[in-house]
């Protein structure tokens, strides 16, 4: 765990969906949040979050105001992201079950089922446990949740579920610097998954400064 | 009900995963719809969500009789033909269409008062179910109440209808200075605010130390134009329902697509402009005030 006390900008894409949550436990965890909801906002960020909503409304948004094309670009560049549920919609590279011709912002080589749980009635809760995070399983809220059907050979695993008809199906990833989950941590309180993004950023940053920052701080990036 | 019986930890229907669906649709707009093609205009539009009925509140007010639930085939053909939530409506009280609404899976049941209530003293006792509930209100206390009866969610009345957003506006701002009011309370007051709201003493204390429902709180009755609803945002709506304001206007697909970008930029005049330019005809409107009180929907519910 980082313990530099850079206070990195993070963007929550405000287009749609529960940005408060993700701004509250972002500052929670030492961030400096701001919602982004404009391609010009989107060049002070050091890290962004794609929140939970609703993944074909926030697309159509996103390419109606013009910040696919910025978004993928910074994704390409190296800029560090976390989605939620319709944000892990839009980082994937390919989707199913999505309307024809619904875009995303890409940058995770996975393949993703949108509303793979099912409807709403079969949304669920359930403790989860994640690769690099200890304390313990995360209790996790699934609502009309997508799970990573295939994912590529860099992409890393960090959680399953376990148990009934979805068994041993994937919810949690990272690849580089891009983390999904199909749950919403921001629901619950537990902010473990904001703190490893915020390390995430917070390294990145590091990276980018150069090996002087790493050094000083006994630490290597 | 759990999805997972083998692990202990597992449920569905749980408090955080109704109220939770609610949060996914914050900064939205779900729109009525009576057919699969209006369904399409509306995802295609940008619609969080869709409340799927076989007539839009100006044609039951148009047409009189009994409001009752959809017909289940026309809610089905709505599910198959859209990726984004369905919503639906039960009559007040009606917990068997609720029964039935959540059997055809639909994602959240509207207990509404633009139907015909079922029962004059009870509401749906919306604990007992799977699905989630949103509820309407006029003020904080009716808000309360349906919370306590297990509501998810709640929208303001307004008056649905009527393409006249002067009721909602008036149920925006009662439940805004209901909430800022009890902020000002000490524990003491508190016990005599909660036996005046007719609202549980505990939620009443939640409320005030929140500053803000515990649940999502929409707009919805008589939003017509992106200014309506960029105006209820700005009121603290956290979105916004539209009914008849969109299938009864004259470009229904452009005016969905202005009514969402407005709801999202609600704060930047420059926006609204841009996306009001051009609509056509917005639906005619009733003016509330020339409404006899038998036909006041928001005076529904108890």
């Amino acid at each position: 765990m980082s313990t530099d006390s850079v206070r990195p900008v993070i963007g929550v894409l405000a287009l749609q969906g529960d940005v408060r949550e993700h701004v509250a436990a972002l500052q929670a965890e030492g961030a400096d949040a701001r919602s982004v909801r404009r391609p010009e906002e989107l060049a002070d960020v050091d890290g962004i979050v794609l929140p939970g909503g609703e993944s074909t409304t926030i697309a159509r948004l996103a390419g109606r105001f013009g910040l696919l094309e910025p978004l993928r670009e910074a994704l390409r560049a190296g800029l560090p992201a976390y989605g939620t549920c319709a944000g892990m919609i839009l980082l994937a590279d390919r989707l199913v079950d999505a309307p024809p011709g619904q875009p995303t912002v890409g940058g995770l080589d996975v393949t993703v089922r949108r509303n793979a749980f099912g409807r709403q009635v079969d949304s669920f809760e359930s403790g989860v446990d994640l690769a690099g995070i200890g304390g313990g399983s995360l209790q996790a809220v699934f609502i009309r949740a997508p799970w990573v059907e295939e994912a590529g050979p860099g992409v890393e695993v960090l959680g399953r579920v376990v148990g009934g008809a979805a068994d041993g199906r994937i919810v949690a990833v990272r690849q580089g610097n891009v983390v999904a989950t199909s749950f919403h941590p921001e629901l619950t309180g537990d902010r473990r998954v904001h703190a490893l993004f915020v390390d995430i950023v917070r390294a990145h940053l590091a990276e980018q400064a150069g090996a002087d920052a790493g050094n000083e701080r006994g630490k290597s990036t | 009900m759990a999805a997972h019986p083998d692990q202990p930890d597992t449920a569905t229907g749980t408090d955080r995963v109704k109220r939770g669906m609610a949060e996914q649709l914050k900064g939205g707009v779900i729109m009525d719809v009576v057919t699969p093609e209006q369904a399409r205009i509306a995802e295609d539009a940008g619609a969080v969500a869709v409340m799927a009925l076989e007539r839009v509140p100006a044609d039951i007010r148009a047409q009189g009789g009994i409001a009752r639930m959809s017909d289940p085939d026309m809610v089905q053909g709505i599910i198959d033909a859209v990726s984004i939530p369905v919503m639906a409506k039960a009559r007040i009280g009606h917990f068997v269409e609720a029964q039935v609404l959540q059997s055809l899976g639909v994602d959240y049941i509207d207990e509404s008062e633009v139907l015909s209530p079922a029962d004059e003293a009870h509401h749906i006792d919306k604990h007992a179910f799977t699905v989630p509930f949103v509820c309407g209100a006029t003020d904080l206390g009716e808000a309360l109440r349906r919370i306590a009866e297990g509501a998810a969610m709640i929208r303001s009345k307004g008056e649905a209808g009527t393409g006249n957003v002067v009721e909602a506006t008036r149920h925006m701002r009662a439940l805004r200075a209901g909430i800022k009011r009890l902020g000002t309370l000490d524990e003491t007051e508190l016990f005599v605010a909660a036996k005046e709201l007719r609202a549980p003493h505990d939620l009443v204390v939640e409320v005030a130390r929140l500053g803000a429902l515990p649940v999502v709180l929409f707009t919805a009755g008589g939003i017509a134009t992106p200014a309506d609803a960029a105006m209820m945002m700005q009121l603290g709506a956290q979105g916004v329902f539209v009914g008849s304001g969109i299938f009864k206007s004259g470009d229904p697909a452009q005016r969905a697509a202005a009514i969402v970008q407005a709801t999202t930029f609600f704060d930047d005049p420059d926006v609204i402009a841009k996306v009001s330019r051009g609509l056509g005809e917005a639906m005619v409107g009733i003016n509330v005030s020339a409404l006899p009180e038998s036909e006041r929907y928001a005076t529904r519910g108890w």
